[in-house]
């Protein structure tokens, strides 16, 4: 444990405040994930973790290894700009299958699939033909 | 007092992240559909790899940088292939 100390107090306090932060964010974002009811509830509670939990714990190995090795530690961006690309890709790819599945099931929890527009579509409040 | 501090601070968020994990765990063996395994396996993944920069920070070397990011990258490709195949098989349930 030598080298957290010659790691200084200015570069310390906020290293553990963020560790604590993005971790404590993960934890909620799980304990949503098991407490909310339907799936589609539960889609938006671990994204608290993928966005600014482990945005938090980013900077903070940012900040110690920047501050350890006198030279920017910019390697941590790579996760970074992983997660915010790919997390949005695959929850709306599990969304929509998840959607799929309801709806061939004939669920009642989930609105029925729109109709095939195979004319143009027109206005919503135009008078119904007589 | 400054070690000590970061010490218990990265000990705590081990500690909240482990509790973390086993949340997305318990959703994994006990999902009441296939979606939500996928999404609890998911979870479990990004939490995986927060607890593998805490070990990078606590041990001060790079190697754990990597397997996060080996780890980050697996999560999504496994994520993706499970949706793509709920999507179009209904072998599973």
């Amino acid at each position: 444990m030598t080298h957290l100390a010659d790691l200084p107090v200015w570069a310390a306090i906020p290293v553990a405040l963020l560790l604590l932060l993005g971790a404590s964010l993960a934890l909620i974002g799980s304990i949503g994930f098991v407490r909310l009811r339907s799936f589609y509830e539960r889609v938006h509670a671990p994204t608290l973790g993928t966005t600014m939990g482990i945005g938090s714990v980013l900077l903070a190995s940012m900040l110690c290894f920047t501050v350890l090795q006198s030279r920017p530690a910019l390697h941590e961006i790579l996760i970074a700009v992983f997660m915010i690309v790919t997390t949005p890709i695959t929850l709306m790819l599990l969304a929509r299958a998840a959607l799929y599945r309801d709806r061939s099931e004939g669920s009642d929890d989930v609105p029925s699939a729109p109709p095939a527009q195979t004319t143009a579509p027109s206005a919503p409040d135009a008078a119904p033909p007589v | 007092m400054t070690t000590t501090l970061l010490l218990w601070s990265i000990f705590l968020a081990q500690i909240l992240l482990v509790v973390a994990m086993a949340c997305a765990t318990f959703r994994v063996l006990r999902g009441p559909r296939a979606q939500d395994r996928v999404l609890g396996l998911d979870t479990l993944y990004v939490n995986a790899t927060m607890l593998l920069l805490t070990f990078g920070i606590r041990t001060g070397s790079t190697l754990y940088f990597e397997a996060a990011l080996i780890i980050a990258l697996l999560g999504f490709v496994a994520t993706a292939a499970l949706a793509k195949f709920l999507m179009r098989g209904e072998v599973i349930e």
